[in-house]
């Protein structure tokens, strides 16, 4: 069977003031059978080349597969037709992976948080915090379809 | 990634989660669970000595089973978490939620 995943990685031409960087892109459907896959592509270019530990590893894992949930099942809805692209900026000292789905966008700080008593036992509505938990810093873009997760290598 | 099914010797389900669990397979722990159930299972663990990493649709899943298997009168207990796996259900405060023991011979033996 032919992976419907396409990987293209390229070094970037210049440095620039933080210096060189790799870039990963992916673009994957809207489909989550593509997730495990895209996240294990994804973490080895990422990881490749650096001494990581096995919690950087978890952390990057973990929050990939969470944003590509949000993507394909929040953002586009599962849609077919609609692609999410990840690109991953690759530093001596950090990762800034962004991942935009092609959705209208939401607005994140109206997202509750799920760890209060009474949301405890909720099945659902723990992944943005999971991310904002594991990761050195994020951000959205205006239109809250394009989320940036920062990750220190040390 | 997959689940493997056993029985213990004192006769609790354990299900094994081999790899991840995450949006893409979680459906299929929640129906083992429940075939388990319907099959007249009333004590079961899962266990996660062999698990990469889990989601917040995996976490969402496993409270998901727990009220299930709690609505049916029986047990869960979970086991195997290593130190990254456990800080998820830290973070989330799901630790508060389950009976986690560290090694599936302790959990078996806290039914």
């Amino acid at each position: 069977m032919t992976s419907p995943l396409r990987l293209c990685v390229r070094r970037s031409p210049a440095p620039d003031a933080e210096g060189a960087a790799t870039l990963v892109t992916l673009r994957l459907p809207s489909d989550i059978s593509c997730i495990e896959e895209a996240v294990e592509l994804v973490t080895r270019h990422c990881l490749a080349g650096h001494s990581a530990t096995r919690t950087i590893r978890f952390r990057l894992q973990v929050v990939l597969s969470e944003a590509l949930a949000n993507a394909i099942l929040r953002g586009n809805q599962g849609a077919l037709d609609k692609w999410v692209e990840v690109r991953a900026e690759l530093r001596a000292e950090l990762i800034r992976v962004h991942v935009t789905d092609q959705g209208p966008g939401f607005d994140p700080s109206a997202v509750p948080e799920p760890i209060r008593p009474e949301q405890i036992d909720e099945a659902g509505g723990r992944g943005l915090f999971l991310i904002r938990r594991l990761v050195d810093a994020v951000q959205f873009n205006e239109q809250g379809n394009s989320i940036c997760m920062i990750l220190r290598r040390h | 990634m997959g689940f493997s099914q056993t029985k213990d010797q004192s006769g609790v389900a354990v299900l094994q989660v081999e790899g991840q669990l995450i949006v893409g397979n979680r459906q299929e722990l929640k129906d083992l669970v429940q075939a388990a159930l319907d099959r007249g299972e009333r004590r079961l663990l899962i266990d996660f000595s062999r698990t990469g990493y889990i989601d917040s649709s995996g976490l969402g899943a496993l409270v998901s089973i727990s009220k299930r298997i709690r609505e049916a009168g029986g047990e869960l207990r979970l086991s195997g978490l290593n130190e990254d796996l456990r800080s998820l259900f830290e973070l989330t405060k799901l630790d508060t939620l389950f009976a986690i023991a560290d090694t599936p011979q302790q959990a078996l033996a806290s039914f």
